[in-house]
């Protein structure tokens, strides 16, 4: 075994462990200091039989390896993923793993966050040295033992081998010895040969899994705590609405309700506390039915003409007086836009979506002593104890968190609102556990949603074909100095860097809706527009949008983003390009009339993705009959099984976000959609066959989570328009029958 | 009020209204939490249970509908045939991303399965088509039925 040249990366002195954590997030120097074997039972209850090599990894007598999944689990497969590149490098069986679930402690286990699709990148050489690092220790344990060097011992499946003796022993039978061993320096720490690794690129069963099938309780709406009542919290019916005043008296009278608490919030509702009135009650279904007998006074003042309607408007009329401000300008756009020999221009638009987790927003709280305890689903427990001290003033020290499964996350639970509602609700019933549980219309009205926004493209093509000037003016939210929450541009975004020319500007109007990181933010909104916009560029230059994308990539090179931005890489954006046409088989156009093939490419959260789509139409009914997907997020898929998991979802994501009508609008800041009636998600007869195709560049592994959702948008956008000659500028996608 | 159910071969006396779903009295009285809530409105499939093996939406049952009938939930459908061949093509293709909606899923396949020992595509499509599934695991599910069938499925059609 030799170190590999990615142990140059992020860990790189010992100087830095000792400081606790690592630039950038990371990893935590506890995690290497092994604890007495004797605390660590008595705090988990467990037998003492379990040897810690460190934070992260112990070893049980009969040689069960148990590892500790530090980052929050919301159904991207981290609580399999990440434990399978330690227990690769630790060289232990697959079966002889068991997983547990951490609760948050970063000054132990370093940044335990799920967003962004930032574990794989952060996380892949430190989860390698913590492995690597309990297999040292294991082999110096034997080494002691048979008095031989280390250097001579090889493992393999948990077993260390001295095969000049024919020696042999489990790892098990030296873990409480290895416990005593100095843990190694991480740096220092050998790594395999990745053509050694024997657990990660397996198809590996997620960790939960044959739980869930039993219906067994994992998720943070099944926390049950003796004596617990169910609360609902009810809030105004607009973002920004403040309490008058609540007659409670009816509510405090209905079957099962126990206490009915109005609650003042610290003023901000967006990462605060909302005021709102709490409902306590033996059952969930009777606190929320009680709410029919609230009377409560708003004042809703703030969100008058907060209505999409408003929006709409606005955004017209800022397209037509034009930017308030630009945000990258290469070149003369303007000057070549003049003398183009072609100038095509075209505006997009895309409404506000919500999340829609499958499990509402809800917490479990207890608050006893000056201490609070907390069940959380939640993808951001850190951010959650700030918030905590700073609505409820209540120190992140005498906070206790749990992290649940989560029944799906998709940006939503990166909010801690529910969090800080339960916390509230639990100080106000002292010693009684509260299990806040939002209902789906909660969830629906109080989004963090993705923004809704409005593009105005020009182009100018020159005689031969080619793209010599881009302008994009980008109408979005904000306070007039920052955009909103999730609702800023990308300077970055292609083609940028690969023309000449180009302008790319932005105009703000005010908004009291919440806003916030929906799957892929940003992206998955711009590739649509961007890519569409290309599309019809493509065409309008005599040539179809790969190719155009292919001539604008040219040789293969790193292109830098302004600001510091992770670099493109146009040979990686190439090379899934070719494989997507390759297995679309893209030449050959599908039989059939109104029926066609439509491409686009994305890149975002360091993921390269092409995407094909096949669709037809009929009347104004479109089915997606087929969509290949060509993907480059590194070296290794750390775990196919669900890795695969993770396209499927992104795309038939994608697909229902354009196909299934989902738009939230606003009345005087009041969200007109409540349930999955008039917020459609995707039902099983949407999802066509999607083929994937792996494209292994020699880089460091990144997330899957969001780059594989952004490109398909506009592949079938883009395939409406070659099967039926029309332009979809607008989503979600309503075409009128033919 | 009292009622009686039985559930997963048991018998239950519960003391709660009429009126409450059957969904909250597994859930928060009889602490079955396998059945879950997902709209509350008929919409989504994940609190479907079998009621004398049939699929409901216990978020809309009224327990006093109930009267007589047997339930089954989540936490039982191994101990049948049908069930426990779902559970491994479950676990053989690793079907769920969350998993929040999959007791639903596996109820919904399970009622199938009974009705129609080897299901058409078409039949799988409108007989779970009221079960969502938020993360999009429908290709998985589609295959996991069919293998636990016994029909014919190719492996996962990855290049
Ligand atoms: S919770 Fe019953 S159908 Fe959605
Ligand atoms: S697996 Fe998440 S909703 Fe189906």
């Amino acid at each position: 075994m030799s170190p590999e040249p990615l142990s140059r990366a992020p860990i790189a002195r010992r100087t830095v462990l000792k400081a606790s954590l690592l630039a950038g997030g990371g990893f935590a120097l506890d995690a290497l200091i092994p604890l007495p074997a004797s605390a660590l039972a008595a705090a988990r209850g467990e037998p003492a039989a379990r040897a810690q090599l460190s934070a992260f990894v112990s070893v049980a007598a009969d040689g069960t390896v148990t590892i500790v999944s530090k980052n929050p689990e919301i159904g991207q497969g981290i609580k399999t993923s990440l434990p399978m590149i330690v227990a690769d490098e630790l060289d232990c069986d697959w079966s002889q793993v068991r997983i547990t679930q951490a609760d948050l402690d970063q000054a132990r286990y370093g940044e335990q966050y799920a967003g962004g699709s930032t574990a794989t990148t952060r996380d892949w050489l430190p989860m390698r040295q913590t492995g690597a690092a309990a297999r040292a220790m294991l082999l110096a344990a034997a080494a002691q033992r048979w008095r031989v060097s280390a250097t001579e011992l090889t493992t393999s499946r948990g077993r260390i081998f001295h095969r000049a003796s024919g020696r042999s022993l489990g790892y098990g039978a030296v873990a409480s010895a290895a416990a005593a061993v100095p843990p190694p320096d991480l740096a220092q720490v050998p790594l395999k040969d990745p053509s050694e690794f024997t657990i990660i690129g397996q198809r590996v069963v997620g960790t939960d899994s044959a739980r869930i099938v039993r219906g067994a309780p994992i998720f943070g709406m099944d926390t049950r705590l003796p004596g617990m009542l169910y609360a609902v919290y009810e809030v105004a019916p607009a973002y920004g609405g403040r309490l008058v005043k609540a007659d409670v008296e009816a509510a405090r009278r209905a079957p099962g309700v126990r206490h009915v608490i109005p609650i003042v919030g610290n003023g901000d509702y967006d990462s605060g506390l909302a005021d709102g009135v709490a409902i306590l009650a033996s059952h969930w279904w009777l606190a929320n039915e009680a709410r029919a007998q609230l009377a409560v006074e708003w004042n809703l003042s703030a969100a008058r003409g907060h209505s999409s309607s408003v929006y709409r408007a606005n955004a017209d009329a800022a397209i037509a007086h034009g930017p308030q401000a630009d945000l990258r300008v290469d070149g003369d756009a303007a000057g070549q836009l003049a003398t183009a020999a072609k100038r095509i221009g075209a505006r997009y638009d895309y409404p506000f979506i919500a999340h829609a987790p499958l499990e509402p927003q809800n917490c479990a709280a207890r608050f006893s002593d000056g201490k609070l305890e907390i069940w959380a689903p939640t993808q951001t427990p850190q951010r959650g104890l700030a918030a905590l001290e700073k609505a409820l003033g209540i120190a992140p020290a005498s906070v206790t968190l749990h992290l649940t499964r989560s029944g799906g996350g998709f940006g939503r639970r990166l909010m801690n609102d529910y969090l800080i509602q339960a916390a509230a609700i639990a100080r106000a019933v002292p010693g009684v556990p509260v299990q806040l549980i939002w209902s789906r219309e909660d969830d629906m009205r109080r989004d963090y949603y993705r923004p809704g926004g409005w593009h105005s493209f020009e182009a100018g093509v020159s005689e031969r074909g080619e793209l010599v000037a881009f302008t994009d003016h980008f109408v979005t939210f904000g306070d007039g100095k920052t955009t909103a929450r999730a609702a800023g541009y990308n300077t970055a975004m292609p083609p940028a860097g690969l023309v000449p020319h180009l302008r790319y500007s932005q105009s703000m109007m005010p908004t009291v809706v919440n806003t916030g990181a929906l799957r892929a933010p940003g992206s998955n909104a711009l590739a649509f527009a961007s890519q569409s916009f290309l599309d019809e560029v493509a065409y309008a230059a005599g040539t179809d949008l790969p190719r155009l994308m292919l001539s604008l990539l040219g040789e293969p090179r790193e292109v830098a983003a302004p600001g510091g931005g992770v670099p493109f890489d146009t040979g990686r954006a190439r090379a899934v390009i070719a494989r997507v046409l390759e297995v679309s088989d893209w030449a050959q156009q599908p039989a059939g009339s109104r029926r066609a093939k439509g491409f686009a490419f994305y890149f975002s959260h360091r993921g390269y993705f092409a995407e094909v789509v096949e669709a037809s139409v009929a009347g104004s009914d479109i089915t997606v009959h087929k969509v290949w997907v060509a993907g480059d997020i590194g070296s290794h898929i750390v775990n196919p099984m669900g890795a695969e998991n993770q396209v499927r979802g992104a795309v038939i994501d994608g697909l229902a976000q354009a196909l299934a009508g989902q738009a939230i609008e606003f009345v005087d800041g009041a969200a007109q959609q409540s349930n999955f009636h008039d917020f459609p998600l995707a039902r099983m007869p949407l999802a066509p066959e999607i083929e994937i195709a792996w494209v292994r560049s020699a880089k460091p592994p990144t997330g899957l989570g969001e780059p594989a959702l952004p490109p398909v948008i506009p592949a079938l956008t883009n395939a409406i328009f070659a099967a039926t000659g029309t332009r979809v500028r607008s989503l979600p996608i309503r075409l009128h029958s033919a | 009020m009292g009622y009686r159910l039985e559930v997963n071969g048991t018998v239950h006396e519960v003391q709660v209204p009429g009126e409450m779903p059957l969904l909250w009295v597994l859930r928060d009285e009889l602490g079955l939490v396998g059945t879950k809530y997902g709209c509350g409105k008929g919409y989504c499939g994940a609190c479907t249970v079998h009621l004398d093996g049939a699929t409901v939406r216990s978020c809309l049952l009224k327990v006093a509908s109930v009267g007589t009938a047997k339930i089954h939930t989540i936490e039982h459908i191994g101990t049948s045939a049908a069930g426990e061949r779902l559970q491994r093509a479950w676990l053989e293709i690793d079907v769920m991303q969350c998993g929040y909606c999959q007791a639903g899923q596996i109820m919904s396949a399970c009622a199938l399965l009974a009705r129609s020992a080897s299901p058409s595509d078409a039949e799988i499509n409108a007989a779970m088509s009221g079960n969502i599934c938020r993360c999009g695991c429908y290709n998985r599910i589609r295959s996991a039925i069919r293998i636990a069938a016994g029909l014919k499925e190719e492996a996962d059609h990855v290049a």
